[in-house]
């Protein structure tokens, strides 16, 4: 029973007058001493802090110190010189990139990386979202644990290949044909059915612009969607076997039972999860386009880590490369912390 | 009415049969391929005669590949890779995952903002090069010019896997850690005895994506590993590719048995322990994307 008008006074139950609070009096004691109580309550827990250490000290060089590197963005690029003592180029990289001169043709390459970066992940987000989704409702057709184990083992075997293993594998499957031997298995399946020319299947269908988003795509579903499904189907058996009977009571058939039961109870992951996958829209895993992309398809496979890595790796051009990928991290952060407080104000539940 | 009922259903039934053995078997075909053509005749690999079963066997792809050290290195050096840099970023992130998990750690609030803003930004390709170049020097400084080292203790700590840790290890019961103290342990004795053994799975999972991450690391590998001799396999996989599409030192390919088997025969050895180790590994799989570090 405390008296709201006083901080100090509290009363007391047993004499049933009013006391001073000795908490208050320690609260004030260490905001009076605020960095002599941070010292002790250190010293008392030496050992919390010393653990903690190796983890800051990791994050620290590896993952802050690159940031202070981003200063290159802004400064002349020299191959010799630490970023620190490089001369200030102001926003002149910036500029060369959104708004062209200089160097000619960068602005449009820049432009189209963003524009590539931004179709791929949205054409995933087209594509490879649903995809789990619907297998998940179909294992849930599957009454016997056997068939269904069956089902999903196949289905999340190739998430456990690397990256670099399913793209040779995609690479060998539509590769281009030659004089002494034909086109990649793929291809040549593809040709036969009559959905591509023999000749574009006998030139490689990575060479080729306008199948790359396509190649992209699919091996993205084979690669993800049975593993993405565990989500999902976690979320559907979770549902009550009550739910169900209720509304076969009711009448409802099949589809009706899909609309009314299912997908009101696993709205909330879908929800979630769809937030999260428009949050990293623009974080791209750079590795697959890169393992995948040549220079006959930048036209629609170059996001802007190639670019970056292009220009800054495998070029010395570090700043503007530099000023490429700050640009598209930071609005891609943006679009993170907007999904986060999105997905927290619909449901209360966050990822971090 | 009830006979509407059935029949919906059974096309429904009927059409998630199919669709999903559909998807299996399209989801399989690509490694039935792989095994086949890496031991199929050369003839019958290069001109698409082998569509599932294998034709002309031979094994002399396979022969090839073992006979090459550079391949057995690669090997090792994955496994090098693997199993320190799962130890390296495991044990950092245990300790700093239960320090993070004691209400009573000062600034808690301000580290997990540390860790979690790594996950929303990250510098990018390139401040990332320049980064390890420099701290190469140190590295080099100190006397350690081993380039796998530094991608042990540079690469592969997630954010995400600490936070995991940190959700686990709050949910050990309080009561268990005080009757510890009361019996005389200190902080890491706590944190050994009960905390690890009380969170075992999630250590599991951890580990696991650790492990996954560092056996299919690649950029970085090729990036940082000057030395062809101490490239993991998956630059060696991608290098051997790389050799063996370019039509010009193909030109003279007089073996018996397709090039392509080669890197067949290289994708197929690279994919079979993981199939092996797979069945026991698949139930924490499944546990962490659940785990997913959600919190309400």
């Amino acid at each position: 029973m405390r008296d709201k008008g006083s901080d100090y006074l509290i009363f007391d139950q047993a004499s049933g007058t009013y006391r001073e609070d000795p908490e208050q009096l320690v609260r004030d004691d260490v905001e009076k001493h605020y960095w002599l109580h941070v010292g002790r309550t250190i010293l008392k827990d030496w050992r919390l802090y010393v653990m903690l250490l190796p983890t800051l000290l990791v994050f620290l060089f590896w993952r802050y110190l690159p940031m202070y590197e981003l200063l290159g963005a802004f400064k002349v690029s020299d191959q010799v010189k630490p970023v620190a003592d490089q001369y200030f180029a102001g926003f002149s990289y910036f500029k060369t990139l959104l708004v062209g001169g200089g160097t000619g043709g960068l602005s449009v390459e820049f432009w189209r990386a963003l524009r590539n970066t931004f179709l791929l992940s949205f054409y995933g987000l087209c594509f490879g979202f649903p995809m789990p989704i619907i297998l998940a409702l179909f294992f849930n057709e599957i009454r016997s644990n056997i068939a269904r184990s069956f089902y999903q083992v196949l289905t999340y075997l190739p998430k456990f290949m690397s990256t670099v293993v399913m793209t040779s594998l995609v690479m060998m499957l539509v590769k281009q044909g030659s004089l002494t031997s034909g086109a990649g298995i793929v291809s040549q399946f593809l040709a036969r059915l009559g959905l591509i020319s023999q000749e574009t299947a006998n030139a490689g269908l990575l060479n080729n612009p306008n199948f790359f988003r396509g190649i992209y795509q699919i091996s993205g579903i084979w690669e993800t969607a049975g593993y993405d499904s565990i989500v999902f189907f976690a979320a559907i058996i979770a549902i009550s076997p009550t739910s169900y009977e209720a509304a076969q009571i009711d009448g409802a058939g099949k589809m009706a039972q899909m609309r009314y039961v299912v997908l009101p109870s696993i709205l909330s992951t879908i929800v979630i999860m769809l937030i999260m996958r428009i949050g990293s829209l623009l974080n791209i895993g750079y590795e697959k386009v890169l393992l995948l992309y040549n220079t006959n398809t930048y036209v629609t496979a170059d996001v802007v880590s190639t670019f970056a890595q292009r220009y800054g790796l495998a070029g010395a051009q570090k700043g503007i490369a530099s000023a490429a990928e700050m640009m598209n991290n930071v609005v891609g952060m943006l679009l993170v912390i907007g999904a986060n407080t999105v997905a927290r104000k619909a449901s209360n539940v966050s990822l971090y | 009415m009830k006979r509407k009922l059935e029949v919906s259903e059974l096309i429904f039934k009927i059409l998630s049969y199919t669709l999903l053995t559909v998807f299996a078997l399209g989801c399989l075909y690509p490694f039935l391929y792989a095994v086949s053509a890496s031991i199929s005749g050369r003839h019958a690999v290069d001109y698409g005669e082998v569509v599932l079963f294998p034709k002309d066997i031979q094994f002399d792809a396979f022969r090839r590949m073992f006979n090459d050290n550079m391949f057995w290195n690669s090997y090792s050096n994955t496994l090098f890779l693997t199993v320190y840099g799962t130890l390296w970023a495991l044990g950092v992130a245990i300790l700093g995952a239960y320090a993070l998990s004691k209400k009573r750690l000062l600034f808690r609030k301000f580290f997990n903002f540390y860790l979690v803003f790594t996950m929303w930004f990250a510098a990018g390709i390139v401040p990332q090069y320049l980064n390890y170049l420099a701290t190469k020097q140190v590295f080099n400084s100190v006397g350690i010019t081993d380039d796998k080292w530094l991608v042990v203790i540079a690469m592969g700590m997630a954010a995400m896997n600490i936070i995991l840790l940190r959700n686990a290890f709050e949910n050990v019961p309080s009561e268990i850690e005080e009757a510890a103290i009361v019996d005389g342990a200190t902080e890491f004795g706590v944190l050994s005895k009960v905390f690890i053994p009380m969170s075992k799975s999630t250590i599991a999972t951890v580990a696991l994506f650790f492990a996954i991450s560092r056996w299919n690391g690649y950029f970085w590998a090729r990036q940082m590993i000057s030395n062809a001799h101490e490239h993991p396999l998956q630059v060696f996989i991608r290098l051997t590719l790389e050799d063996f599409t370019n039509s010009e030192t193909m030109a003279g390919w007089n073996e018996a048995y397709a090039s392509d088997s080669v890197i067949y025969a290289l994708i197929v050895c690279s994919i079979v322990p993981i199939l092996i180790i797979y069945p026991f590994i698949q139930k924490y799989f499944a546990k962490g994307t659940n785990a997913g570090g959600v919190k309400e």
